[in-house]
């Protein structure tokens, strides 16, 4: 398959996204397919943000694992990514300002762009504005559309004039020009069909399966990586229909989003595991007193406060344990950005039939990373389905069933405002009515029956939800099984391994609770080797699938160091574990390095990086260490060495030059 | 304005007997919010009563009504969903001190300072009844209860001083014992547009034997009996919320008009939400796509 990965790597402020976006709207409007991942951190300024833009002519699943093109915005970026960039590709950079001084490999080509000299025809200009000429540069390079790029331009500025827009084009051609006149082509051809895709991300496509569902109240408190549906939200609030309410904490903002389910509005809010763990209290009263709201969990690195910008799948026991007692809920782990407008769709409509809350489990990844979705995806006539929701009540003396005991479990539901509906939802155990039997009147019988009626809608709901199925040859040898956002990764990963005659198939899960647990043993009984592959240290999916089929995977893929899956490093860990070699949790020789360069922030500034980095005896820590050489930045010069423990990752000593 | 056609309070009579002990607070809270209710003409199907936990909480259940039975402190949240999703029903949170004042605080003040158009009843008695008697945030400094073995160190929380800081436009107190005198402060709380605090003296006859009816028998005394006292003006307002000694005012403190968060709420314009189409437009919907493009 014909595709490119861009990275374009530099501090926070540097404008990385924006140029990111014109890149990939610029394949997006040509008929290329785009994915895009931000490794930012939480921080205004400065930091390392790097960017992978991956374009193909076919739908790519991830941010991919190799590089081919590198636009560094600092000298960072070429220390740090110059080296990974493929042969046939290009590093592109301001020469004004930076150099290429390490070895890079052999048929790369080096870009150095004279911006100041380029971008003076259009002064004055703004620092981030000089990332279009290596922009420029770039679509020249790579074959990409001149024109969709300065389309992309124009309507990105077209709230700020003519003039603007006429700047930034200029420069967007400055750089192409640049680039035609000193450099032949790298050979891309691509087919551009021409069909235009929305670019989106996972919290935008929940929150347009939301407002097409009928969402009418939307609460939230602040919390990355879900902040994101908060500010769509917000900003297409009039235009949508929907109440959105900022809370004071996630405490209210649940319970404000069950006290509008309870009315009769279509309600959800979301929040990172942080933010679910305060609202767990409140999912159980949404399960007692049946109301029917939507949580969204945007998973983050945890635990506590966490790696904040940073990539997980941790909380899914957090899920399925929130709040105490046995109550019905549905859990949903969306498998890609289009399936989370799918699976926002559904959750309401799941929501409203089986009167519960239903969790739409996300994660940084699925959340922020934009991609390019089929426009038909997209459908403003979705299914919409209230379930037992009854506009008139019959006079019957004030004695209104909100809670019958029926065969389903499902119990018609009367909106406040009804007449004759008049019912009191407790948090406390209740009979049919919503009268209490929780303390001095408790009744074993009646507590038993309305127990079973809210736990018989999870049955329901069950056969409601699409079974699990493989995907791939049948008979292969190895099965790899993921859950949620992983679902397009692991898929590239199989078909890496099959094409390189791992003979591999795929078990991915989308709908966690209720489980299809007689169709997912009818499934793995057949398989013959099963690898799970998780984000999480733990194995926590591997651990409810045991419990629900009493299959125990055969091994495990963990990857818990924050930054997403590639599908080369799934493959790579498969055919270790065929040759049965065990993973190793040394640190590698790249881990050094960053290592180092944690050390190097924090003492001894930004005159020097590290340098070559060699394996050596234990030199009294007790462990083999990594010999990292410090190096002056601007001469190459060696400041001193630090020690790594090659075992415990400990930072044993920095030795600066005698 | 509308005429206000009163209903009989019977309209509100619930089928379950409150569980409450003997001589509660409560039972004249009780009454009070149902004579309230009728009073400001309310019919039953669009009362929704929002209660907490504790045994003041168990009000909306001996009442016809709607009402959600929610969890410790979070009443109020619960019912600013409910007001927001169908600004047509009358919401009225009944709750106690610990569950206003203690775990659910930062929802009480938040919706102060929004101005959600809710009545709050707070039955204020000074304790946790419901686990037995322990120190409540508005327990008096050195009362003795089963937390407080040696006397309580705190300053209690002054609810009154409070509303009035965090911009509560209808701020008053009753007492129990003074059931038609709070009956017409919950219906004029209850027609109030905008955020009504009624804190209600509920005596607990079995765990408080400090702020007993007795006790506020012999001190409480209404504002609108004080020659020339002026409700509407907030200095005032604040001088008497800090008089507790020989004499404790309840009544009326303040009273402010305010536009409500609901009138400025855009969405609300095309009225209820629960009312509003759930089919999004389909020229608005093509739009949010395009943009992305």
């Amino acid at each position: 398959m014909k595709d490119v990965v861009i990275g374009i790597g530099g501090a926070a402020g540097d404008g990385i996204d924006k140029s990111g976006e014109t890149l990939a709207k610029t394949a997006a409007r040509s008929g290329l397919y785009a994915y895009g991942f931000n490794s930012y951190q939480s921080v205004i300024r400065g930091g390392h943000i790097w960017l992978r833009l991956r374009l193909g002519e076919q739908k790519v699943y991830s941010q991919g694992d190799h590089l081919n093109a590198l636009i560094a915005l600092n000298q960072d970026s070429i220390e740090r990514h110059a080296p990974e960039v493929e042969s046939g590709g290009a590093i592109l950079f301001n020469a004004d300002k930076l150099k290429v001084n390490i070895p890079i490999r052999d048929n790369v080509l080096t870009v150095p762009l004279p911006v100041s000299q380029l971008t003076k025809p259009f002064a004055p200009v703004a620092p981030v504005m000089q990332n279009t000429v290596a922009v420029g540069a770039l679509i020249f390079l790579f074959g990409l559309d001149l024109q969709a790029s300065s389309s992309v331009l124009a309507d990105t500025f077209s709230h700020k004039g003519k003039a603007v827009i006429d700047q930034n084009i200029g420069i967007l051609k400055a750089g192409y020009e640049y680039a035609k006149e000193h450099f032949v082509p790298l050979g891309y051809q691509w087919k551009f069909t021409g069909k235009r895709r929305p670019y989106v991300n996972g919290n935008e496509a929940f929150s347009i399966g939301a407002v097409a569902a009928g969402c009418r109240f939307y609460s939230a408190y602040p919390m990355t990586p879900a902040s994101g549906i908060l500010t769509w939200m917000a900003e297409h609030s009039e235009r949508c229909g929907v109440i959105v309410k900022q809370m004071e904490d996630e405490l209210a903002v649940a319970n404000v989003a069950i006290g509008a389910g309870y009315a009769g509005a279509r309600a959800m809010c979301a929040t990172s595991g942080g933010g679910f763990a305060l609202m767990t209290e409140a999912i159980g009263m949404a399960g007692m007193i049946e109301a029917p709201v939507v949580f969204v969990e945007v998973q983050r690195g945890g635990p506590s406060t966490g790696i904040p910008t940073k990539q997980e799948q941790a909380d899914l026991n957090q899920v399925y344990g929130a709040s105490q007692g046995d109550f019905p809920r549905i859990i949903i782990a969306p498998k890609d950005t289009a399936d989370c407008f799918d699976s926002a769709v559904e959750a309401f409509n799941l929501a409203e039939k089986y009167q519960c809350p239903v969790i739409l489990i996300s994660d940084l990844l699925l959340s922020e990373h934009p991609e390019t979705v089929e426009p038909e995806r997209f459908k403003a006539d979705v299914p919409i389905d209230r379930g037992a929701l009854i506009k008139e009540v019959k006079s019957n003396n004030g004695f209104y069933k909100r809670y019958e005991f029926t065969a389903s479990g499902i119990s018609p539901r009367a909106l406040p405002g009804t007449a004759n509906g008049m019912y009191i939802a407790p948090t406390d155990e209740h009979d049919e009515r919503g009268v209490l039997i929780s303390d001095v009147f408790c009744n074993p019988a009646i507590r038993r029956k309305i127990a079973e009626k809210r736990m018989k809608k999870m049955d329901l709901a069950l056969k409601d939800l699409p079974a699990p199925r493989i995907e791939g040859p049948a008979d292969a040898d190895v099965t790899l099984i993921g859950w949620g956002s992983t679902e397009g990764v692991i898929r590239e990963a199989v078909e890496q391994l099959n094409a390189s005659g791992v003979r591999t198939n795929q078990l991915h899960f989308k709908y966690l609770l209720p489980f299809h647990s007689k169709e997912a043993s009818d499934i793995l009984k057949k398989c013959k080797r099963t690898i799970c592959v998780e984000m999480n240290s733990t194995g926590q999916f591997a651990r409810h699938l045991r419990a629900e089929t009493s299959h125990a995977v055969n091994d495990k893929i963990l990857k818990y160091d924050g930054e997403p899956l590639e599908p080369g490093g799934i493959a790579a860990q498969v055919r270790a574990i065929l040759k049965s070699q065990s993973h190793s949790l040394d640190v590698s020789q790249a881990e050094a390095r960053e290592i180092a360069y944690h050390y190097v922030r924090v003492y001894l500034g930004e005159e020097v990086r590290p340098g070559q980095i060699k394996k050596a005896d234990s030199n009294g820590h007790g462990e083999p260490i990594w010999n990292v050489e410090i190096v002056n930045r601007e001469t190459g010069e060696k400041t001193g060495e630090l020690h790594v423990g090659v075992q415990t990752g400990s930072t044993y000593s920095w030795q600066p030059a005698s | 304005m509308a005429t206000i056609v009163e209903l009989p309070v019977e309209s509100f009579e619930g089928i379950v007997d409150p569980d409450w002990c003997p001589g509660c607070g409560d039972f004249g809270v009780l009454k009070a919010v149902k004579a309230g209710a009728a009073k400001a003409g309310v019919a039953p199907k669009d009362m929704v009563l929002v209660s907490g936990i504790g045994c003041s909480s168990n009000l909306p259940g001996y009442v016809h009504a709607y009402g959600v039975h929610s969890l410790h402190g979070r009443a109020i949240a619960v019912a600013t969903g409910i007001k927001l999703a169908n600004t047509d029903l009358k919401v009225c949170i009944t709750g106690g001190d610990g569950d206003g004042y203690g775990i659910g605080i930062a929802h009480f003040i938040h919706a102060m300072r929004r101005n959600l158009d809710l009545t709050y009843v707070v039955m204020d008695n000074q304790i946790y009844g419901l686990t037995t008697g322990q120190a409540s945030p508005t327990t008096m400094k050195e009362a003795r209860t089963k937390s407080t073995p040696n006397g309580n160190v705190e300053f209690p929380i002054n609810p009154i001083a409070l509303a009035l800081v965090s911009g509560a436009t209808f701020v008053a107190r009753a007492f129990s014992g003074e059931p038609n005198h709070m009956a017409d402060l919950i219906a004029a709380g209850i027609q109030h547009k905008g955020f009504a605090l009624i804190d209600a003296f509920s005596p607990c006859v079995t765990y408080n034997k400090l702020n007993t009816y007795a006790y506020f028998k012999k001190r409480v005394y209404k504002l609108e009996d004080e020659k020339g006292y002026d409700s509407s003006n907030v200095r005032s307002a604040m001088e008497r919320s800090h008089e507790w000694g020989d004499r404790i005012p309840i009544g009326l403190f303040y009273k402010d008009e305010q536009p409500t968060y609901e009138s400025s709420e855009p969405v609300l314009r095309k009225g209820p939400v629960v009312n509003q189409s759930m089919r999004i437009d389909k020229g608005v919907f093509d739009s949010l796509i395009t943009e992305m493009m």
